[in-house]
This record gives structure tokens, sequence and C-alpha cells, in this order.
């Protein structure tokens, strides 16, 4: 599904990402991890198509396609989908029109008919409960004064909007109190099927206690210096990152 | 255009029907005129705007339209929303048309009449009183030039204690169709005691031929009445207009502005609010949304002249392509208007290299018990915004479309007649979808 090789990014002239390798299975979940300042969110953002970020080398193929020479808009309707790690706020526009629009976009992309407004609804009405999330948050302007937990919230429900194939989510699970976490992770679950896969940039095992990952990275000054299975990721929880860092550390002296 | 030709229209004006009052504050006005002409940009108040430029054109003073019957389209097409429940003014090459307009509120509530019939229906005292009042702020020769020309101007008056229900539009149509014309319509508006009106206002120009408007109108809001003026610019590029609107507080009352400036060649707006009692409210919205080579002025004037007054001005505009917009906000407090409060804020969407914004306040405080703030502010898209959005499928376009559209929406939000709201709305989607 999403196949990363030896990519090289970098931002105002600073190189961020140092020579990414990734593959991503349909059904597969993968789990990345990794201290603060790694590169996880520059990663997402250069999947995601953010063009503050400059490619210098590698390729992305993304269900056939080359990833990286598609604008943004395209990446999304072909099926990825970014649960940003700091959600925009945007006032002045409604949450359900921008979701509204967000869905027909894709559609006509596929060749599809836009969504009549009873189906839209229908569909809305069907996910909302999926995610637990409130009627009334979704008819304020996007993230408008929405409390930390809401605003994971909310990108959880438009990923459930979107059905993509491929979801990116970059900490979606910080900020949430215990039953948003649970409730959310249910959500992820729940999109999990053989055609789709899924990418979960966290710091916390919590999550991996409910979707469990086939793999877990570790992401280090911009480079995966190592790869394991979900007892990878317990015994990060138990050692923190020390022995993988400094391992990574002399390598590179 | 030669000042000949100003001269010899002003000579042959019919003015036997002319009172005392207007034949002198004609003759003034003309005076004013002949002596200091359009204004240029050597004056502070018209430095970011050239008006003076338009009148090398061979323009015609308000001509009668030789083919009504040629405006028959333009009389549908100028319609607002639910016209069919609304008092509809018409004027034709500046001039009102009582054949063309329709009054719905009975007369026990309002009033529509020539001016000049109306000193005789019992209003002379009003007019004379408050006809011409606007030339003690706008004191430029353009001003100067609508008031010596008043002919076929109307009197609207709303009754003491009456709440029309239905809203006052006022269509003004030119026709340009075979030379290029100079429209100068007139009004007089007369909100009495706890009488409550809405106007709105719009301009449209048949015909390719340059068009200017230079519409004045007047308006005294008495003790505890209500008024809420909207104005609606979205004429063609080949049109201009100089707009002045003069609002006279005379008693503790509110107001309530929102001008709306899509289409159009050269506009500029003056707004005046002469708070004229304690405890007066008002106001003021401008929202200008620039395209192409389009340059919209809107020039707001507040004098606080008792204690305890409040206003409050938001303008918003984007520019793109080669437009400019301006916007300058004056405030006068005078020194028995203590605490008064005057906010005003002017914020600014630069969409394109070549679009300008000029931005002006004037505060000129003579209490020392006030509040009084301004604020400018002048940016782009923002580019967060634009992400997340593209981040969900939707199109950079229609991403700007909706961020343009949310920067739109507190000032349309003011607009409380509720379908030409959703009509404005409409202009606006289809203003920002058009590349
Ligand atoms: N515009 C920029 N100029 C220079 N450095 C930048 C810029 N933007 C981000 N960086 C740096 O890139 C590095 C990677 O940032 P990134 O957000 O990808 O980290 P992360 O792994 O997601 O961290 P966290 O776990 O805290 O979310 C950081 O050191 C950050 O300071
Ligand atoms: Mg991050």
């Amino acid at each position: 599904m999403l196949s990363i090789k030896n990519i090289h990014a970098n931002i105002d002239g600073k190189q961020i990402l140092k020579g990414i390798n990734l593959e991503i299975k349909a059904g597969e979940v993968h789990a990345i991890m990794g201290p603060n300042g790694s590169g996880k969110s520059t990663l997402s953002s250069v999947l995601a198509g953010r063009e503050e970020y400059e490619v210098t080398e590698g390729e992305v193929k993304f269900l056939g396609k080359d990833l990286l020479s598609l604008p943004a808009e395209d990446r999304a309707r072909e099926g990825l989908f970014l649960a940003f790690q700091y959600p925009v706020e945007i006032p002045g526009v409604s949450t359900t029109n921008f979701i509204k629009a967000a869905v027909n976009e894709k559609r006509k992309y596929l060749g599809q008919d836009p969504l009549d407004a009873v189906s839209f609804l229908k569909m809305m009405k069907e996910k909302m409960a999926m995610v637990e999330i409130n009627q009334s948050l979704l008819s304020r302007s996007i993230n408008e004064g929405f409390s930390g937990g809401e605003k994971k919230r909310n990108e959880v429900f438009q990923m459930a909007m979107l059905e993509p194939k491929l979801a990116i989510l970059d900490e979606t699970d910080s900020g949430l109190d215990i039953d948003a976490l649970r409730i959310v992770a249910n959500g992820i679950n729940k999109l999990r099927s053989s055609d789709r896969a899924i990418l979960l940039i966290t710091h916390y095992q919590r999550l991996l206690d409910y979707i469990q990952p086939d793999f877990v990275h570790v992401l280090y000054k911009g480079k995966i210096v190592k790869s394991g299975t979900k007892e990878l990721a317990l015994e990060l929880e138990e050692r923190g990152y020390d022995f993988i860092t400094e391992a990574a550390d002399m390598a590179n002296l | 255009m030669n000042a000949t030709y100003f001269k010899d229209q002003f000579q042959q004006l019919q003015t036997e029907n002319d009172t005392v009052h207007l034949a002198a504050l004609r003759a003034g006005s003309f005076g004013t005129f002949d002596q200091k002409g359009f204004p240029t940009t050597k004056l502070e108040e018209w430095k970011y705007t050239n008006i003076s430029s338009l009148f090398d054109k061979e323009y015609q003073i308000s001509p009668f339209t030789d083919n009504p019957a040629s405006l028959a389209a333009a009389i549908e097409e100028i319609q607002l929303p639910e016209h069919t429940n609304a008092n509809v003014l018409y004027f034709v090459n500046g001039r009102y048309e009582p054949s063309l307009s329709i009054i719905r509120s009975t007369i026990e509530e309002l009033q529509v009449m020539p001016l000049l019939q109306a000193a005789s229906a019992g209003f002379q005292e009003i007019i004379d009183q408050h006809l011409g009042e606007s030339s003690v702020y706008l004191k430029d020769g353009i001003h100067a030039l609508n008031t010596s020309f008043i002919t076929d101007a109307v009197f609207i008056h709303v009754a003491a204690g009456k709440e029309l229900s239905h809203p006052v539009y006022i269509y003004h149509l030119a026709d340009a169709q075979h030379q290029a014309i100079l429209t100068q319509p007139r009004s007089l508006v007369y909100v009495s005691k706890r009488a409550k009106i809405q106007i709105a206002e719009t301009f449209r120009t048949v015909g390719t031929m340059d068009s200017f408007s230079n519409a004045v109108m007047e308006v005294v809001v008495a003790q505890d009445a209500f008024l809420e003026y909207y104005k609606l610019q979205n004429d063609a590029a080949h049109t201009s207009q100089v707009s002045s609107t003069h609002i006279h507080q005379t008693g503790k009352s509110h107001v309530h502005t929102v001008t709306i400036s899509l289409n159009g060649g050269l506009l500029r707006n003056n707004l005046n609010m002469i708070l004229d009692a304690e405890g007066n409210e008002t106001h003021l919205y401008g929202l200008s949304l620039l395209k192409g080579k389009t340059h919209v002025d809107n020039h707001t004037l507040i004098d606080n002249k008792h204690p305890n007054c409040f206003s409050n001005q938001l303008y918003k505009n984007i520019a793109d392509d080669a437009a400019t917009g301006v916007f300058s906000g004056r405030i006068i407090v005078q020194p028995d208007a203590q605490k008064t409060n005057a906010y005003q804020s002017n914020k600014n969407i630069i969409l394109s290299d070549q679009a300008t914004i000029n931005a002006k306040p004037q505060l000129e405080i003579f209490a020392d018990d006030v509040k009084c703030s301004h604020g400018c502010t002048v940016g782009q898209l923002d580019e967060e915004a634009l992400f997340y959005l593209r981040a969900r499928g939707i199109s950079r376009e229609l991403a700007e479309v909706l961020l343009l559209q949310a920067f739109a929406t507190d000032i349309v939000e003011q607009v409380k007649i509720e379908p030409l709201r959703q009509h404005i709305d409409t202009l606006i989607q289809q203003h920002l979808s058009i590349q």
C-alpha cells in the first residue's frame, strides 16, 4: 500500500529526514515512536503533502502511484488521511459544511455523484455515534474553541467520514481522557480491515493496548533506527529510548 | 469636462418651484463647485482616490432616458429578493421615478414623495432644517455639485411610533446606452420618534458607456428611532460612484449600517454619523471584495457631540488582482462628549502583489473621559488553514473560497433583512468562485 524509499527532507534549509525506509501493506497497523523532535510529524507532513517541506531524495509509492508528485488534495482523495497532531482552528467555516465539501470533493475525483442531503446526514449520524462526538461541536466553526481532546475526537470523526485507505494518526491519543482514549481507539479499530492500513504515531503504550500494532518502529534523528513487533513498544515503555539512541549515536560516530 | 457645461446646465435648471431655502442652497452650492471644481488628490480627504481624472470624459448630467422601454429588463434585474414585500423606489438617471415606485406601507406609516412636493405637503420645516446639512461636513466640489442640481429628489417620512414591516428598497438605474452619463440622486429621509425603518440601496447601469453616480442621501433619526441602512454595490466595471450618506441622530437613537462593495470601477463611499444627542448608538460595517481594477474607498466620520455615545465600526477588504481598498475612519469627540465609546477596526486580506490597501484612522479627541480604540490588520490567507482543508481533499481554489467567505461572514451576518442576507451571501460566493 505504502512504500517509502530513502526519503530525505528539509525545512528552511535544515535537514530533518535523513533516509527513511518503510513498507506498509494493506491490513497492517504500524506504530512509529521516538523522542520529541526526531521527525515523526515531519514524516507525516511530507506524506500528506505539506509544501514547506522539500524532499531532496527518495520516493514514495502509494497504491502504485508516485505520491510525492500529487498535490495534497489529490493524496487525500486517493485515500490518504492525516489526523493532525495540532488540528488547526478555522473560524467562520462550519465543521459540517467543511466535511460535506471534503466528502463530495473526494467523490467528484472518483467520478461519483455528490451525496444527497439525506444520505450525508445518515452517514454523519452513524459516524457521530461511532466516535461519540456531539452534534453541537459539528455545528461550530472548525475546531474553534474546541478543547484539546475535542479536537482529536474531531480528527477521528473526519477520518471515519472519509473512510481512508491509509490513516496516519499523529499523536491522536495525546490530550485524551481515559474514556475518550477508549472511544477514539474503538473508532480506529472499526476502520481496520484487510484493505486498509494504519500508521500510528504515539509516545504511549496505552494506545497500543487498544490498537495492537503489527510493527513498531523507532524514529530517531530523522532515521528509523529500530523496527520490531509490538513487544518492542513494551520494552521501550520499560527501558526508555536510551538503549536504542545510544547505539544509534555510536553507529553514527 | 469644462466648467461652462455645468454653468450652462445650472442656468437652464427649472427653478420656479424652488423654496427660498432651496434656491439659496442651490446658488451657494454652485458657487462652491464653481470655485473648487472636482476634488483632486492634493486634498487630504481625496489623497487615495482620484475622481477628477474621471471627469475628463464628457458626461451628460441626468438626462431623461430617451427609450424607457429599453430599461424594462433592468427594472426587473435590479430587484432584490422579496421585492414584492418591500416598498420599492426607483431612480432612473438620478431622478426619482414615482411611476415605477410602489409603496406598500400605509400612508399613516410611510410617505414617499418628490421633494418639491413635500415642502407644500407639510414638511417644509423639516426640509428647510435638514436638506443640505451634510455640506457642513462634506465641503468639496463634488458634493456641492449634487446639491446644485437637486431635481427630482425624493422625500421619505416615517411617522412617529411606526415600525415599518416592509423594508424600503431603493433602486438606481442609469441609462448609459447612448452616452456617458452623470447621475445625481438625492434623498432626504426623516425617521420620526420611535419609528423604525430598514433601507437597502443598489445600483445598475444599462449600456456600455460610462456612468458616474454622485448620490447623496441625508437621513434624520429622531429620539428612540431605529434605522438600518444597507448599500449593495455590484455594478459593471465601467461605472463609478461617489455615494454619500449623512445620518444625523438628533435624539437618542440606534443606527446600523452595512456597505457591501463587490463589482464596479471607482467607488467612494462617504458615511457620516452625527451623534447629536446623549446616548446615541451606531454600528458601521463594510465589506469590499475587490478584483480587477476596482477601487473602493470607504470614508467614515463619526462626530460625537454629546456624552455617552457608542459607536462600533468594522470594515473588511479582500483585495485581489490590481484592486485597491481604502479605509479612512475619522472619529471626532467634542469637548462635551464625555464617556464616549468609539471602536474602530479595519481588517484586510491581500491576495495579489498588485493589490493595494490604504488605511487611515483619524482620532480627534477633545474630551478626557473617553474610550476609543482603533486597529488595522493586513494579511494573507492562513497557509496552515489552507493546508488543513486541502489535506481533507478540498481543492486549493475551494479552500481559498471557504476561508475568504469565513473572513466575510461576520459582516454579512450584520444584514438583518434575512432574504437580502442570503442574496448577498450567494453573490459573495459567486464573486469569490470566479477566478
Ligand atoms: N521550520 C523549521 N525550521 C527548522 N527546524 C524545524 C522547522 N520545523 C520543524 N523543525 C524541527 O524539525 C525537527 C522535527 O520536528 P517534528 O515535529 O517532526 O518532531 P516530532 O518527532 O514530531 O516531535 P514530537 O514528538 O515532539 O511531536 C524538530 O527538531 C523541529 O524543531
Ligand atoms: Mg510530532
